[in-house]
């Protein structure tokens, strides 16, 4: 698995959970307390036994801890280039969900090596939409849960979503849309992740 | 295909092609439509968004717009000299905003079209304007580059950060490979690189081998740990007696070599050999116990020799302290040819 995976779960855990549950966690994987590199790919078996050390660890189920990983991903401060990447995917939630049959593409033309499921979006009525995400690991399902929920809450959008079924190599995904203009969104204007970008390219 | 041609090749045709101006707004949100007197009639929306206390449709576009290509134009006219129809120009008020820009003649009378893109600055535009995707019409590929962009960032920060680390590691690496971890002191590695580097650039230094006395006895009778500790401590003692710039080396067990670089004065140098042996026979304490050691010294330097090679001295610096050594230790001895063949072989 990709590093910037376990970098993610890694970061997840100290900014949520502490630095001393990360040591925990770190400990029992086998990794040094630093951790894992962003850029470097580790074997698969390192991440499912990251994950599954963790949910023992906090005596909870996988599937709720990454699920908080996925909301993790869009409203934390740390994780803010995540947010802004995904916003990308369109200029309302419901052209976001349709961009994310192009996630995978657009994450390999930042990172080559960043194998992420494939993502089907399709619509069983208006406003009723199954996600099918196809993958060799369980388990990114839930974390998409978490990461469209707290999408369609940047978004402004009231959305429910569940995860519905689970099959050895497919998750699914039920979405439905029950108010686009709920609340008042997060702003996105494209040029406010490029700050840092500007500065560095003046140095 | 040359969109000129396209318009008002056949004006039958081409007249015959209605488009809705709000068609036009969306295909194209940073066009303009201008008439022959040089006036703005119609501004698409995001240009527009970029002048929000100017209106734009009315205003004369050489008034508004400051054209760097083609160059020396005056009237609207003159736009159509541009090769191939590209333009370059700027706004005229700040922020001053550069575009690309395609012109072509519409049919009959009607005037000029021109349509606008910010090109490469497009990353400043969205900054200075707060622009979102909307602003942008979907064919157009700005979003996709500035998305890009900044995907690209996160990344090269990333793979930035991991060049760091991968260097400090290297650094702490390298530092490692070339010192002895229980005294601190250089190791064989780091001596064998700095005389090579000596010989070779025919520098000016001294040469000294020290033996510990007695440290095989402390060993036997007081245990390794009272070894580690005397061996501390006399890389203290070594670290006092010389300079920032001299290069002292644990070579082996109680072996060590000090590198006097920029010294080869023999009278200096056999005062510190006796300075450093005197200072090595204070006792050392060591839980409860008192370590006594002394030392044995053996002398060279770079002087003696017309083309100085490390092979050499170092054998000469052995010679001289194997006669420190049968001389009744603790003393300092300066390499003579009387002493080659006097040394143990090996």
């Amino acid at each position: 698995m990709h590093g910037l995976i376990n970098r993610a779960v890694q970061c997840f855990v100290r900014d949520i959970y502490g630095p001393q549950a990360w040591a925990e966690l770190a400990a029992s994987v086998g990794v040094g307390i630093e951790g894992f590199e962003a850029m470097l790919v580790y074997e698969d078996k390192v991440t499912e036994q990251l994950v599954s050390d963790l949910a023992r660890l906090r005596g909870r189920p996988a599937s709720d801890i990454l699920e908080d990983l996925g909301t993790y991903l869009v409203t934390h401060e740390n994780t803010r280039a995540i947010r802004r990447l995904l916003r990308f995917g369109g200029e309302t939630f419901l052209e976001f969900l349709y961009s994310l049959d192009d996630l995978p593409d657009r994450a390999r033309l930042a990172v080559p090596e960043l194998d992420l499921p494939q993502l089907r979006l399709s619509e069983l009525e208006p406003g009723r939409y199954i996600l099918h995400a196809s993958s060799h690991h369980i388990g990114f399902g839930a974390v998409l849960v978490g990461i469209l929920r707290a999408l369609a809450d940047d978004y402004g959008t009231l959305a429910l979503l569940e995860l519905t079924g689970e099959h050895p190599h497919e998750e699914l995904l039920a979405i439905e849309l029950l108010d686009a203009d709920f609340a008042e969104g997060n702003s996105f204007t494209l040029g406010s992740g490029l700050a840092s970008f500007s500065q560095e390219g003046a140095a | 295909m040359n969109p000129g041609q396209e318009l008002h090749g056949g004006d039958g045709e081409a007249q015959g092609l209605p488009i809705m101006p709000e068609a036009l707004d969306r295909l194209m949100p940073m066009h303009l439509l201008l008439n022959q007197a040089g006036h703005i009639t119609r501004a698409g929306p995001s240009l527009q968004k970029l002048r929000p206390d100017q209106q734009l449709a009315g205003a004369r576009f050489l008034e508004v717009f400051e054209l760097k290509r083609p160059a020396g134009a005056t009237r609207v006219s003159d736009l159509l000299r541009a090769e191939g129809g590209r333009l370059r120009l700027t706004f005229r008020s700040c922020p001053r905003t550069g575009f690309v820009g395609l012109v072509s003649k519409l049919p009959g009378d009607a005037g000029l079209i021109v349509n606008l893109s910010f090109g490469f600055n497009v990353i400043e535009a969205v900054q200075d304007y707060a622009l979102t995707g909307a602003d942008f019409a979907a064919t157009d590929l700005a979003v996709e580059m500035l998305y890009l962009v900044e995907a690209k960032t996160a990344a090269m920060s990333e793979s930035r950060a991991l060049n760091q680390r991968l260097h400090g590691a290297k650094l702490a690496a390298e530092e490692q490979a070339y010192t002895d971890i229980l005294t601190g002191l250089s190791n064989r590695r780091a001596m064998d690189e700095v005389l090579e580097r000596l010989t070779t650039s025919a520098s000016r230094f001294g040469l000294m081998n020290l033996d510990l006395d007695f440290f095989k006895s402390v060993n036997d009778t007081l245990g390794h740990a009272a070894g580690d500790h005397v061996l501390r401590v006399v890389a203290e003692v070594l670290r006092a007696q010389t300079r920032e710039n001299d290069l002292i080396v644990r070579a082996g067990g109680d072996e060590f070599v000090l590198i006097f670089v920029g010294t080869s004065n023999l009278d200096q140098l056999c005062d510190l050999g006796r300075r450093i042996i005197a200072s090595l026979e204070e006792p050392i304490p060591f839980e409860g116990e008192v370590c006594r050691i002394s030392g044995s010294v053996g002398l060279t330097v770079s002087d003696f020799y017309t083309v100085p090679s490390v092979e050499q001295m170092m054998q000469h610096a052995d010679a001289a302290l194997y006669a420190s050594k049968r001389g009744g230790r603790g003393r300092v001895t300066v390499y003579t040819p009387e002493l080659d063949g006097m040394a143990p072989a090996g």
